[in-house]
């Protein structure tokens, strides 16, 4: 009997029931998985599924799923915003909201874990896979099996957290679980664990992207595209990349040491024994700033495609874009120290911190006034990512300048910690790269699936976003000024707060609503497919190598590979300059699809699941299947296949064109 | 001399322009970066013992030299036998593959040895801060070399059923820089754990 005790770990029946919100919640989740399964059943899409999607080893597809992902991940992410500002218009004085202070905890917790690593980084790597082989010129990533394994490992983090909402807990101690409170002392359920081994998986994904489009970038791009001549979003890519190169494994070494802490008792971050609680706030946020450029920057990237391709002119001063952006690569593992200068490091290590923070602001405002310029007499059309981009001006703006404010350590230390902070960086992470990969969303979406989204439903979705932002925002500013910390469940009436915690609910509403119409969006332009459709395969007249093959791209991307000569090469073509394609037609080597990247992805949740509940011998065997899976890989030869050259000139639609 | 040139220089040169070779390269250098975390918690921690032993009091720097020598003798043999690998001589080659993975299971066992010693004399790796980070660093170096084991003999194997494919060479030749790497980080932890904590 002991025996089978042992074997369950720390499971138990009772991290099933913890009340009726949570129960919502877990029939909802457990309703839309059953709902997918019965479709997929009901209209026999399994098989589908297996081949078209799960095992491609397509760069596209699995754009596609990121992006699928992500979006789901949103609609969670989102829902629990609303139940946030809802907690906090409502919990004053005699009223205690409708949520448990610990729930509250897991909430916020949640919140800031999925819109981080499973929405903004699953858009990121999803917008990546998407266009940037095309954009050089290339058939696929360096990698095409790890490209899939990496996502699958994503995914492997994103079911390990929502299981924490079906069987246990999540983790309660914020989005980063800064120790000692993530501690075992402390926190000893399985709630840390479920968002230590759900980062510490995707983690390892996204490191390995970063490895596999570093390669792309440096090693597959088109003959003649020289990195001069490369568009500026690949140079951003290029930046982000280098970044995840040299932060994830930092975030993978800090993770692991706090795992030791919590399975081994080891002293790291424990407030006895001699652990250093500080060291981990230092190593998470020497990840951690740099994260969030690399999240940022290929917002940046993309914006310099729409706007100059929406304002008919070349990008201005292309060259001092590159250069800002690899300052900021450069410049962003300078700045860490700025999210605790309160942990009393001393005077002289705050103001260098504080003045490098303030010089970071330097080449992402050159970066504006190059957009700004950009757009300077123009043929400017106001297509929907257009809308986007400017939301995106207007509102990072903002979030900029008061990212400076708080760059001066005599005013952290007035409002760190509060309701000002969390207006800032929500400033900068929705007005930065929400804003950035709708757009880019919006502007690629007709490249992958041949049609374009509806047009004034996109606007509709831009004004609801914006001004919801605003409306939800401004007041946590105010109120982070007067005093409101954050994280809090509950408040005295006295303080006055509650009005501007009630605006701030309203704003998080219609926010709520602009994601509403988005997913109309889609649904409506999928219904209207025939009047959108994009028939040249050019549908914004654009400048860079995507453009010039049909929509939807073809799985082998180009049939010819192109010649590059100048930057906005696809542009110069139309307009009479060197040719694009030429010569002969060639066989093209493609990579056969493989469940690779599937036993991965599930191995690894067994691997993850058997640490949180201390199944150990789950643990042995997921790694020991993990070993061989990956040992059989080596021994399959029959890894590609080929398409004659004969059928890719008939394949070739595009050849009469140019 | 264009003859001496077709044996192996080429295919050294042609191997360091594959993009697989380039992307293991990257690899190394995250975990470089991994290593660079734990060294940098273990060079904070090292002086945080909770009243528990300090470096001094438990290394012992001659059994860490030979352990020392002994990884870098299995590092030189693992370069000769890429060297025959690539002259496509197979028994060489499992011979020279055998005797550095039987060097790297001697380190390996030296390195169980010598935790265990610490943890039976009570000095486990959760009496303080400074013997968790210390078990830390030089256990993932250990693990590292374990999955380099692994790697080895599934490299062993795979010559005896298929030979000397393109990609395997490929593959052993990314093993090899792998092998070496790790004996990189070992000159690391030998210097700053061992040596400074010692003097």
């Amino acid at each position: 009997m002991e025996f089978f005790a042992n074997l369950l770990g720390r499971m138990d029946l009772s991290y099933f029931w913890h009340g009726w919100v949570q129960f919502g919640a877990q029939l909802t989740l457990i309703g839309a998985v059953v709902l997918v399964i019965g479709l997929l059943t009901y209209f026999k899409k399994w098989k589908w599924l297996w081949r078209e999607w799960l095992t491609t080893q397509d760069a596209k597809r699995i754009g596609v799923m990121y992006i699928i992902v992500a979006v789901g991940m949103l609609l969670r992410g989102a829902s629990d915003a609303l139940m946030l500002r809802l907690q906090q218009a409502l919990a004053s004085g005699n009223s205690e909201g409708f949520i448990s202070s610990d729930h509250f905890q897991q909430i916020f917790t949640a919140h800031g874990t999925i819109m981080i690593f499973f929405v903004a980084m699953g858009l990121m790597f999803g917008l990546i896979n998407l266009v940037l082989p095309l954009m050089i010129g290339s058939r696929d990533v360096a990698f095409p099996t790890l490209n899939s394994t990496s996502f699958y490992l994503f995914l492997a983090g994103v079911v390990l957290t929502n299981l924490s909402l079906i069987y246990g807990e999540f983790g309660s101690a914020g989005w980063l679980a800064y120790p000692p409170l993530s501690e075992l002392a402390y926190s000893p359920g399985p709630g840390i664990d479920y968002w230590l081994w759900s980062i510490q998986i995707a983690g390892v994904g996204s490191l390995l992207s970063g490895i596999n489009f570093l390669v792309t970038i440096l090693k597959h791009r088109a003959k003649g595209m020289t990195l001069m001549k490369m568009p500026v979003f690949v140079w951003s890519v290029l930046g982000a990349m280098i970044l995840v190169v040299f932060a994830f494994p930092i975030l993978t070494g800090t993770l692991f040491m706090l795992s030791l802490d919590r399975s081994m008792g080891m002293h790291f971050f424990t407030s006895d024994f001699g652990g250093n609680p500080m060291m981990y706030i230092n190593l998470i946020w020497a990840w951690g700033h740099p994260e969030v450029y690399i999240l940022i920057l290929p917002a940046f990237g993309l914006f310099g495609e729409v706007v100059a391709t929406f304002s008919r002119k070349r990008l201005f001063g292309y060259k001092s874009m590159v250069w800002a952006l690899m300052a900021i690569t450069v410049l962003s593992y300078t700045v860490w120290l700025h999210h605790f200068f309160t942990m009393g490091a001393g005077g002289n290590v705050n103001a260098f911190f504080g003045i490098m923070t303030m010089i970071i602001a330097v080449p992402t405002g050159v970066k504006v006034f190059n957009w700004l310029f950009t757009m300077y007499r123009g043929k400017i059309s106001f297509a929907s990512p257009m809308w986007w981009f400017m939301a995106f001006v207007a509102t990072f703006a903002l979030g900029g300048a008061t990212g400076v404010l708080l760059s001066i350590p005599a005013i952290d230390f007035q409002v760190h910690n509060s309701l000002f902070l969390v207006a800032h960086f929500h400033n900068v992470i929705v007005g930065g790269v929400v804003f950035g990969y709708f757009a880019g969303l919006t502007y690629w979406f007709p490249k992958i699936f041949g049609f374009r989204l509806h047009e004034r439903l996109g606007k509709a979705a831009v004004t609801l976003w914006t001004s919801g932002f605003l409306l939800a925002f401004i007041p946590l500013y105010i109120l982070g000024l007067l005093g409101a910390t954050r994280r809090l469940d509950h408040y005295d009436p006295s303080l006055g707060w509650q009005p501007l915690f009630i605006v701030s609910g309203i704003g998080a509403l219609l926010i709520g609503l602009g994601i509403v119409v988005q997913l109309a969006q889609v649904v409506y332009s999928i219904w209207k497919r025939r009047q959108l459709r994009d028939t040249t395969g050019d549908p914004w007249d654009g400048r860079t190598l995507e453009w010039s093959v049909p929509s939807p791209a073809p799985h082998y991307n180009f049939a010819r590979l192109p010649i590059v000569s100048t930057r906005d090469a696809w542009y110069e073509a139309k307009h009479g300059g060197n040719q694009v394609f030429s010569g002969e037609y060639k066989d093209i080597e493609l990579p056969r699809n493989t469940g690779f990247g599937v036993y991965v992805g599930i191995l690894s949740v067994l691997f993850g699941f058997g640490f949180i509940w201390h199944l150990w011998w789950l643990v042995l065997l997921s790694s020991v299947a993990l070993i061989y899976v990956i040992i059989r890989r080596t021994y399959d030869e029959n890894i590609t296949y080929v398409i004659p050259a004969a059928d890719v000139e008939r394949l070739d639609t595009r050849k009469a064109a140019i | 001399m264009t003859d001496v040139k077709n044996t192996v220089a080429p295919a050294l040169e042609d191997e360091s322009q594959k993009p697989s070779i380039f992307g293991f390269w990257l690899y190394l250098m995250t975990d470089t970066v991994l290593f660079a975390s734990l060294f940098a918690t273990f060079i904070v921690l090292r002086g945080r013992t909770a009243g528990g032993v300090s470096g001094e009091e438990i290394f012992s720097l001659p059994y860490v030299f030979i352990e020392t020598l002994i990884l870098l003798i299995s590092s030189f043999v693992a370069g000769l036998a890429l060297f025959t690998a690539r002259a496509r001589r197979k028994a060489l080659t499992i011979s020279l593959l055998l005797v550095t993975g039987l060097l790297g299971l001697a380190f390996l066992a030296m390195e169980i040895h010598e935790f265990r010693t610490l943890v039976t004399e009570g000095h486990g790796w959760g009496t303080s801060a400074f013997l968790s980070s210390y078990f830390t660093l030089v256990g993932t170096h250990g693990l590292h070399i374990l999955i380099g084991l692994i790697w080895l003999g599934v490299s062993i194997m795979f010559i005896l059923q298929r030979g000397f494919t393109d990609r395997f060479l490929t593959r052993l030749t990314m093993w090899s820089m792998f092998w070496h790497f790790l004996d990189v980080i070992w000159i690391g932890i030998f210097t700053i754990v061992y040596l400074v904590g010692i003097v």
